[in-house]
């Protein structure tokens, strides 16, 4: 036995830890799928998942419960990671909202609920996944940084903040009851910048709009969009204007709003994140819906 | 007048403008720490650890005007920053002003990165303040320089010490209220350290601080030239962390894992608990006990030369021997201990008692086993430490018991090893978990008592008797007709020449079991020993009949579990309840709801009717002989 100490760094623990929450519900889960997202969170947890495993492909599908509203180069990666990793991808598109063409433009926050929210517990349900990674992080939003490592939903997918399961040590419960499914938070304890870092470290593919390049605008409600295809209504007399611009976070293209930079590399957009003064989620419409509790009030109802 | 945002002290960086690449080199190089805050509302928990948030620049400006309105709305600082509500996330804690629950908060700074466990501080969470420190390196304990060492202070002191942090902070707060005033702070210390000795907590470092205005907590307070210790921040950079003194301990993986994508390659993967291991090194699996050496530490991003405490690895043998998920993978010369019976401390987690007898699922790293706990040997009153007599434990009891486990599973003390010695147990029925434990050492007896050979076997013996062993076992109200019945189908058996044994309330609560009452704890009790004797007689051979009411559904799945598979057959008497006391044929129910009998199962005391059993019998719609004759046909087809 060797006895000099070899001092871990806080990625290769955050590593470790992720890894080994993938491992123990591959072990005591019966069918577990990941929900990918095809955003930079979703990129490190395929990443994770394919350490976990490997020699073998992750034992498990990814699930992209899509809105159809995504941008088109997230549809390109999603593709191209899918073949690279071995993993089956299952794509869910909830017919009521493709039937009734529920989209961004005219339908508001009916858009996130019946594609995003309504449109998870379908694809759950259809396929009888008990156990569901999502890539959610502690420090993102307040009601996340209470949420445990398995997060138990009831069979009409509600979370109940108020009755969760103590987590101690790194011994996870994984037992259900009837009904009841599993949304799982491997990268829990990750922050935005261990994200970013670990992605420069490990050179993961993630979307090219993380970075900047000059790209069709328009400007809304103080929020900057990208015209990211024809279905993109303009209101009279708006023209496409071309603006250097990135995204932070990535979900609908009508929703996401845009920042202006030039920040071209990964080092380039992590130092813009460390100097940038507001937090992640503000391009994102969805956290101002209701106050303050709008995250909480989401996730009860069964938002991821 | 608000507190000053744009002061000095909040600015980024400088390196991450002048030079990126250095500030992430250095970003990437830092260790993690994890610990624990411990304290009241009053204390300011929340307050300090918003200013550590803040401090390290780890709050955006649109969290902060966000903040300042917030603090000038619901905000107990008047017209200051209220750091509190950075950290006081759910809305319902909002509302009622507490902290309800673990929340994880995360900063770093120029060395280390760090995870704050926030939990409450009032006595009925102390489960939270439990799980919080499951994690954690190092605890501080907050004090109100106005009150001193207090109720709480002891408590929490305790509990850090029970789950074994050997770090322990102790923060004087509030120090600007009693104008920074050194006799008050030595008061405090010399107070806590003559209480910190008694409970066993060796060393602690104490530091007078305000979370409020930032004394001593990135640099040393000018208000405090007395003081000359580090600031909080700089002991939390410089602290050693568990998982590097975890390297020096002999090597444990516990198997998460089999790898195998092809039949070249079986891989073992897991999450070091302690020690270090590299190819070439003897290894023991547990708890076969069979011996390799290891060829490979496998990860994707190539081989390693040696992986220590606290990696997620894959190794691969140089022989192919038995190794599944739940094994031990260990030092071969230093291998830890396989037993079945242990003492522990038990921290009690669920509303509903702990019940000493019934089974609970007991994960113990990636080890599931049933285990039962006995009587506790005492409860600790967590506010004196003083050892209290307890029949059992409720939610956020703390006691020692013995208990014991269905199979032997590879463990180490807590104290040596927390992977190997913490444990979690789970309820078998609503799948909660409802407790945490930590083993303090083997009962030798575990490793004395062997299952003695027996050279007459149980199918001999039944096959004596020309029959299948059997339990019938009834379950129902009090007058539901379960003795009725038992007993008619008991007649039909010998009639038939069949070797039976009827057990039921007058032969076993006049013997057996005359030290039991009907508590629910001894109900579980009752029914434990019931079966063991059902359990004896089906290796005699013998058809064996039981009619107690057993109320849980626990405790006849537990017994169900000691049968051999198909020799259980659980028979529902379902009677309602209005029905089984208008017979009342032995007056219990009527002495029941006058209240001179107390625990009467329907009355005031529960009954599970069984979810799926076997047969049920509606007593409403059929005669007892008809009943008997249905369960005899069902036995006998």
């Amino acid at each position: 036995m060797t006895t000099d100490k070899q001092t871990l760094t806080h990625l290769q623990r955050l590593e470790a830890e992720s890894i080994h929450i993938l491992r123990e519900v591959v072990s005591e889960c019966e069918k577990p799928v990941m929900l990918y997202s095809v955003g930079k969170d979703s990129a490190v947890m395929l990443h994770l998942a394919r350490k976990a495993f490997y020699p073998s492909p992750p034992p498990f599908p990814l699930l992209h419960v899509d809105t159809t509203w995504k941008f088109k180069a997230m549809y390109e990666l999603r593709d191209r990671m899918a073949r690279e990793s071995g993993m089956e991808l299952l794509v869910y598109h909830n017919p009521e909202a493709e039937a009734r063409g529920i989209n961004p433009f005219d339908h508001g926050p009916l858009h996130t609920d019946m594609w995003k929210t309504e449109g998870l517990k379908q694809a759950l349900d259809k396929f009888g996944f008990d156990a569901a990674f999502g890539g959610a992080r502690r420090d993102e939003e307040k009601s996340r940084a209470k949420e445990r490592v398995f997060s138990f939903r009831s069979a009409n997918h509600r979370w109940d903040p108020k009755n969760q399961r103590p987590e101690l040590w790194n011994l996870y419960n994984a037992r259900k009851s009837k009904g009841e499914s599993i949304r799982v938070f491997p990268i829990s304890n990750w922050t935005e910048l261990d994200i970013w870092q670990y992605i420069q470290l490990n050179d993961i593919p993630i979307v090219p709009l993380y970075f900047a390049a000059p790209r069709p605008t328009v400007e809304r409600d103080g929020l900057i969009l990208m015209v990211d295809d024809d279905r993109f209504p303009l209101k009279p007399g708006e023209t496409p204007v071309e603006r250097s611009i990135r995204f932070r976070t990535l979900g609908c293209y009508p929703l996401t709003g845009a920042v202006e930079s030039e920040a071209t590399t990964l080092e380039e957009v992590i130092q813009e994140m460390l100097l940038t003064t507001t937090s992640e989620r503000q391009g994102r419409a969805i956290d101002k819906d209701a106050g303050d509790a709008s995250m909480e009030k989401k996730k009860q109802e069964g938002y991821f | 007048m608000t507190a000053p945002i744009q002061d000095s002290a909040y600015q980024v960086d400088k390196l991450i403008a002048e030079d990126i690449h250095a500030y992430l080199d250095r970003h990437q190089h830092k260790s993690l720490l994890r610990f624990i805050t411990c304290g009241s509302v009053d204390d300011g928990k929340s307050t300090l650890i918003g200013r550590l948030l803040y401090d390290s620049k780890m709050i955006f400006e649109d969290q902060l005007a966000a903040l300042e309105s917030d603090s000038k709305r619901v905000g107990t600082q008047g017209q200051e920053i209220d750091f509190a509500l950075l950290v006081d996330g759910l809305a319902a804690e909002r509302e009622q002003g507490i902290t309800i629950d673990v929340a994880y908060r995360f900063f770093a700074t120029e060395k280390r990165k760090f995870i704050v466990a926030d939990t409450p501080g009032h006595e009925q969470y102390t489960r939270n303040m439990v799980t919080g420190a499951s994690t954690a390196d190092l605890a501080v304990i907050l004090i109100d320089a106005r009150k001193g060492v207090l109720t709480q202070t002891r408590r929490h002191s305790y509990l850090a010490h029970l789950i074994g942090i050997r770090h322990i902070v102790l923060a004087v707060n509030k120090m600007d209220l009693v104008g920074y005033d050194q006799a008050t702070f030595d008061a405090i210390v010399a107070d806590y350290r003559a209480f910190a000795g008694e409970i066993g907590i060796g060393d602690f470092v104490a530091m007078p601080i305000s979370g409020f205005k930032g004394d001593n907590i990135t640099a040393p307070s000018a208000n405090t030239p007395w003081y000359h210790g580090p600031s909080l921040v700089a002991h939390l950079e410089t602290v050693e962390l568990d998982a590097e003194r975890d390297q020096a301990k002999p090597f444990r993986l516990p198997v998460q894992w089999v790898n195998r994508p092809n039949l070249d390659f079986r891989g073992f993967s897991g999450l070091v608990a302690s020690g270090a291991v590299s190819p070439g090194d003897r290894v023991r699996v547990l708890p076969s006990g069979k011996t390799t050496e290891v060829a490979r530490v496998v990860t994707l991003d190539g081989d390693l030369d040696r992986a220590v405490a606290g990696q997620s690895v894959t190794l691969t043998f140089a022989d192919e021997i038995d190794c599944s998920r739940g094994d031990v993978i260990a030092a071969a010369d230093a291998p830890p201990e396989v037993a079945d019976q242990f003492e522990a401390t038990i921290v009690w987690m669920a509303d509903e008692e702990m019940l000493p007898g019934r089974p609970y699922w007991l994960k113990l790293g990636t080890q599931t086993v049933t285990a039962s706990i006995q009587h506790p040997k005492y409860q600790v009153n967590v506010n004196t430490m003083e050892h209290l007599a307890a029949k059992t434990l409720d939610l956020n009891a703390i006691g020692v018991a013995n208990l014991s486990t269905d199979r032997g599973i590879v463990f180490e003390p807590y104290a040596a090893n927390r992977g190997l010695g913490g444990f979690i147990l789970i309820d078998k029925l609503t799948n909660a978990t409802v407790a945490a434990g930590m083993l303090h050492f083997s009962l030798r007896r575990a490793q004395n008592v062997h299952w003695q050979a027996l050279d007459v076997t149980r199918e001999r013996r039944s096959g004596l008797k020309n029959q299948q062993p059997m339990v019938l076992w009834f379950t129902g109200l009090s007058g539901a007709g379960k003795s009725t019945i038992a007993n008619l189908v008991e007649k039909k058996l010998v009639r038939m020449n069949r070797h039976t044994f009827l057990l039921d309330g007058d032969n076993v609560r006049h013997g057996l079991n005359k030290d039991l009452g009907f508590t629910d704890a001894d109900r579980v009790e009752n029914i434990r020993r019931i079966g063991e004797v059902a359990k004896l007689m089906t290796d005699a051979g013998l058809i064996v009949i039981t009619a107690f009411i057993s109320p849980f559904r626990a405790e006849r799945q537990m017994v169900r579990d000691m049968m051999a598979p198909g020799e259980f057959l659980e028979i529902f008497i379902d009677t309602p309840l209005a029905d089984a006391e208008a017979r009342d044929v032995k007056g219990l129910y009527a002495k029941a709801r006058s209240g001179q009998l107390k625990n009467f199962t329907g009355i005031d005391s529960p009954y599970e009717p069984p979810l799926d059993p076997d047969m049920r019998i509606d007593t409403t719609g059929m005669t007892p002989e008809a009943a008997a004759d249905l369960i005899i046909e069902r036995l006998i087809p």
